[in-house]
């Protein structure tokens, strides 16, 4: 008998089966994960979950017979009062558990199974990249950082490598025969036994003090630790690609939007803020809001509270570009910006918001997205101020990009759609 | 049994549930003495491997075999498992043996002592013996070659994907699984065993010959020409010479018109696991019951001796009682017959008539009723019976009035079914009949054939199911396994269900190739 110990063997051997498995359903997982969206809390969203997909194309035919034609004999346990000749009516059909023990029978085209967070915003984020993101790297250049380049033979003593250094001296010790303390000790234990003898024996004793003058003189003459062994730690500074984004979400919190449509907006910029933790290490988010004034709020505030007032935007760009001098400089930051509102707003603003994005912002940003939310029930609607405002920067700014959201549903699209990558520029 | 006498004078093999290599090893041991000299079992090595929770899912998900191919439908099935082991719907078995030489026993690590000592006395000890004493294991599988011919398929699969691409393998492998329980030779020593040198032999020697008698002259013949001047009859009697052919998957390897010579390898791959499998799925009631009925009566031997703790007895008597609940019909726990309950059961009751005979027992199995010898008489039974000729054989009237079997009747017309038999004298037979015939593969898997092949003119090919009592082909499914069986002939497939009594044909299906 042998017993081998398998525990330590590479995990998941199967992973090859299930990623056969997952394209192989990839239609359906696909469908299944968009659907998620739609229903699914917007928190829960990234959080890698179970997905109920229909096994249309996972289906193993196999030549099989039909529990419903033709007659039929078996045994089951267990009986308590029945005699020969009884009736039972048969249970149900698909309904309740057979007693004929079908165990796959009804459940068969439907296949629920958890993907991992990871696999999961795969399939979300599917072909959707970051716009500009060859622009993002050029600009990043300008922050540097100190990174290890190895050692030198030359530095402060702060830096100093004690590992190398005693390393190399120990090298060039052996190297020029240094003789240890110990070799030194045991001659000069050896010279006293010596003396302590009678008669001493002088020639042997001559002999001893030589050798003892010539050690203690090599030891003078090796150093113990010479310059020759100082090593030191050297960092340089390197260009530091940014790994770090913060993403704005300006919202129209004035009475006419609605709960609903604050819904709508939050999905928006939830789908973008998982989207932007893909790519960067550290995403930041600044929730402003504005009414005829605007804030910068915590999250809660921003979804959650009320405020009336009017609608004046230019205010919240006004906050967005004091926010970016403040906290987040351009070279060290990839800004990005969704903007939400109704539509409404003064309409001698329009024009001071138009010219706060094109002499700053739309400069500072990667990316600077305006949604507009509104209600399917209204048909049709005429554009608005902000739209007709906005649309002469469409084409202008590669960067800048506006949507029209009014039902949960259109969000994933409407996302897609901005961020696909046939869209950005390579 | 000889239970008392020298009682718990030996010192406990283990006290706590942590288990080490060591104990494991002195748990073997003691299961051992107990199997191999008390009992006389007679086993193949044993190679014990321990893994974890993540691994026992993925060797459930590869059918039970370690160094499967990789197809999809194993990715699936880990998925299902994984989700329910997950939820909590269902537990890990706690072992998983295959039939091999050595014999391949994981362990979980999760496992205690106690149940490291019950797998060891179940799998090393019970399955064992099974696999390698059964006669269909015997017939059937090669114990010494499957996990070469394991590594060849892996590999053969791979190299394949490599060469012509994952879907196009998947394709091929999605119809060979379609058409697995057809592709099983039936009649005995129409299987020739596999061996891994022979196998890759063959796969060569397929390849080369394809490749030598390819002549890139033929493609310049007028093709209509030689049809004409051949006649019809000429290759006809050929391909009809073996027919009827139940073997569906042998049929289109060897006949198919226009599979390459690797998708005949893939067929070939799968109709050997199909065939590995085969004995596998006729004794499961024989199998748990022998290695069940092992593993109990080691680990009252162990207690006896006193290797055993009174807390790990308790704990082994808890699992083993569970391992062998048999809820009642309609009981929510039911889901059909527990193939450990009924297996050790009988066993036991063999056992039992062997040694304490009633009248009754002698009336019904004589030739184990008062022999004297149960160990003997249980490994004859475990040598040479198959579940429904075992049941047939040696389920008592006691095992039946201790479950409280009753027989239905089932028409599918009407609303009711019928109580046809139960446990009293006039019942017993017809119980045993039933339940033996549930149990019998080719009753429960259609009967399938095929009839007909054209190999010059429309090249359809027929396949007939005899359809008994009445029990049609599931209609969805059988088109869906149409279509793979299309796909691989490569024309038009017919299936017609046929009365197997009368010779009425009562339905048909037909699907045509997409090209």
């Amino acid at each position: 008998m042998q017993i081998v110990d398998r525990r330590l063997n590479p995990k998941s051997k199967s992973l090859g089966n299930r990623q056969r498995f997952l394209r192989r359903a990839k239609a359906e997982i696909k469908e299944a994960v968009q659907e998620a969206v739609k229903t699914r809390k917007v928190a829960d969203i990234a959080s890698g979950e179970n997905v109920r997909i229909s096994s249309k194309s996972l289906r193993e035919p196999t030549f099989s017979l039909d529990s419903k034609s033709g007659s039929r004999d078996f045994v089951l346990p267990g009986n308590s009062d029945f005699v020969v000749g009884d009736a039972i009516p048969k249970p149900p059909p698909g309904g309740g558990r057979g007693s004929k023990g079908s165990k796959d029978g009804s459940g068969e085209d439907d296949f629920v199974f958890s993907l991992t967070r990871e696999e999961f915003l795969d399939i979300f984020f599917e072909d959707l990249r970051l716009p500009n993101l060859v622009k993002a790297k050029l600009k990043n250049v300008k922050s540097k950082e100190l990174t290890r380049a190895g050692f030198s033979s030359s530095g402060p003593p702060s830096k100093l490598n004690h590992v190398r250094t005693m390393r190399n001296s120990l090298a060039r010790r052996i190297a020029l025969h240094r003789p240890s303390l110990k070799t030194l000790e045991e001659l000069e234990a050896e010279i006293s036994a010596a003396e302590a003898e009678t008669p001493p024996d002088e020639e042997r004793l001559a002999e001893l003090r030589a050798r003892h003058k010539h050690v203690v003189y090599l030891r003078k003459t090796v150093a113990y630790l010479d310059p020759l062994d100082l090593k030191f730690n050297r960092h340089e500074r390197r260009p530091k690609p940014s790994t770090q984004a913060v993403m704005f979400c300006l919202m129209d919190v004035s009475a006419s939007m609605t709960e609903r449509l604050k819904d709508l907006a939050k999905r928006f910029f939830m789908l973008l803020n998982i989207f932007l933790q893909r790519h960067y290490r550290e995403v930041h988010v600044v929730f402003i809001r504005h009414t005829n004034v605007a804030a910068e709020v915590d999250e809660e505030t921003f979804f959650t509270g009320r405020e009336t007032g009017g609608t004046v935007i230019s205010t919240a760009l006004v906050e967005m570009q004091r926010v970016i001098n403040e906290r987040y400089p351009v070279s060290d930051w990839n800004i990005y910006a969704a903007q939400a509102s109704d539509g409404h707003n003064f309409s001698d603003d329009m024009e001071e918001c138009l010219d706060i994005l094109q002499q700053n912002l739309l400069s500072q940003c990667q990316y600077f997205a305006y949604i507009e939310v509104g209600s399917s029930d209204d048909g049709p609607y005429p554009p608005s101020e902000v739209w007709e405002g906005y649309e002469e920067l469409v084409g202008v700014y590669p960067n800048f990009a506006m949507r029209r959201v009014s039902e949960p549903g259109d969000i994933y699209p409407v996302f897609r759609n901005l961020f696909s990558e046939e869209k950005a520029p390579a | 049994m000889q239970t008392t006498g020298k009682s718990a004078t030996a010192k406990p093999l283990f006290e706590g549930a942590d288990w080490t290599f060591d104990l494991v090893n002195k748990a073997y041991d003691a299961c051992a003495e107990v199997g191999l000299e008390e009992l006389g079992l007679d086993i193949y090595p044993n190679v014990i491997e321990v893994i974890t929770s993540e691994q026992m899912l993925d060797a459930y998900a590869s059918i039970g075999l370690p160094r499967m191919y990789r197809h999809w439908s194993f990715g699936k099935q880990f998925v299902r498992d994984e989700m329910q082991y997950r939820k909590g719907a269902r537990a890990l078995a706690y072992e998983l043996v295959i039939n091999s030489d050595p014999c391949i026993n994981y362990i979980m690590e999760e496992n205690s002592m106690t149940m490291h000592t019950l797998v060891l006395a179940h799998a090393a000890m019970g399955h064992n013996h099974f696999f390698k004493n059964n006669y269909l294991f015997q017939e059937w599988t090669r114990a010494d070659a499957i996990l070469d011919y394991l590594d060849f398929a892996k590999a053969y699969v791979t190299r394949c994907e490599e060469k012509h691409g994952v879907a196009a393998v998947e394709q091929v492998l999605d119809a060979a699984h379609a058409l697995m329980n057809q592709g099983i030779s039936r009649y005995p020593g129409a299987n020739k065993h596999v061996s891994l040198a022979k196998e890759r032999e063959r796969a060569l020697a397929r390849h080369l010959y394809e490749e030598q008698s390819f002549n890139d002259l033929w493609r310049t013949v007028p093709k209509q020409q030689s049809a004409v001047a051949d006649g019809e009859d000429a290759e006809k009697p050929k391909a009809q010479a073996n027919l009827p052919e139940d073997n569906l998957l042998y049929f289109l390897e060897k006949t198919a018109p226009k599979l390459a010579d690797w998708e005949r390898e893939l067929l070939r791959i799968v109709r050997n696991l199909a065939t590995y499998f085969y004995p596998q799925r006729q004794t499961k009631v024989m199998n748990e019951g022998c290695a069940t009925w092992t593993h109990f009566y080691i680990m009252n031997r162990l207690y006896d001796k006193g290797l055993l703790t009174e807390g790990s007895m308790l704990e082994f008597l808890h699992s083993h009682s569970s391992v062998t609940m048999q809820p009642a019909w309609n009981d929510r726990r039911f889901s059909g017959m527990n193939p450990y309950a009924l297996g050790f059961a009988i066993m036991r009751d063999i056992e039992r008539m062997a040694s304490e005979p009633t009248e009754e027992d002698k009336e019904w199995c004589p030739d184990v009723a008062g022999c004297g010898d149960p160990v003997g008489a249980l490994k004859r039974v475990w040598s040479e019976f198959r579940d429904d000729s075992f049941i047939l054989q040696y389920m008592s009237p006691k095992v039946m009035r201790d479950f409280r079997f009753f027989g239905i009747h089932d028409e599918s017309q009407h609303p009711h079914v019928f109580v046809s038999s139960i446990h009293d004298e006039r019942g017993y037979r017809r119980v045993r009949r039933a339940l033996s015939q549930q149990y019998c593969v080719s009753g429960s898997d259609p009967d399938l054939q095929i009839i007909d092949a054209d190999l010059q003119g429309a090249r359809r090919l027929v396949v007939q199911h005899k359809v008994r009592n009445g029990v049609l082909l599931d209609r969805a499914n059988c088109e869906r396994t149409l279509y793979h069986l299309a796909r691989l002939w490569g024309y038009r497939v017919k299936l017609i269900e046929v009365d197997d009594e009368t010779g009425k044909i009562l339905k048909e299906h037909e699907n045509l190739r997409m090209p």
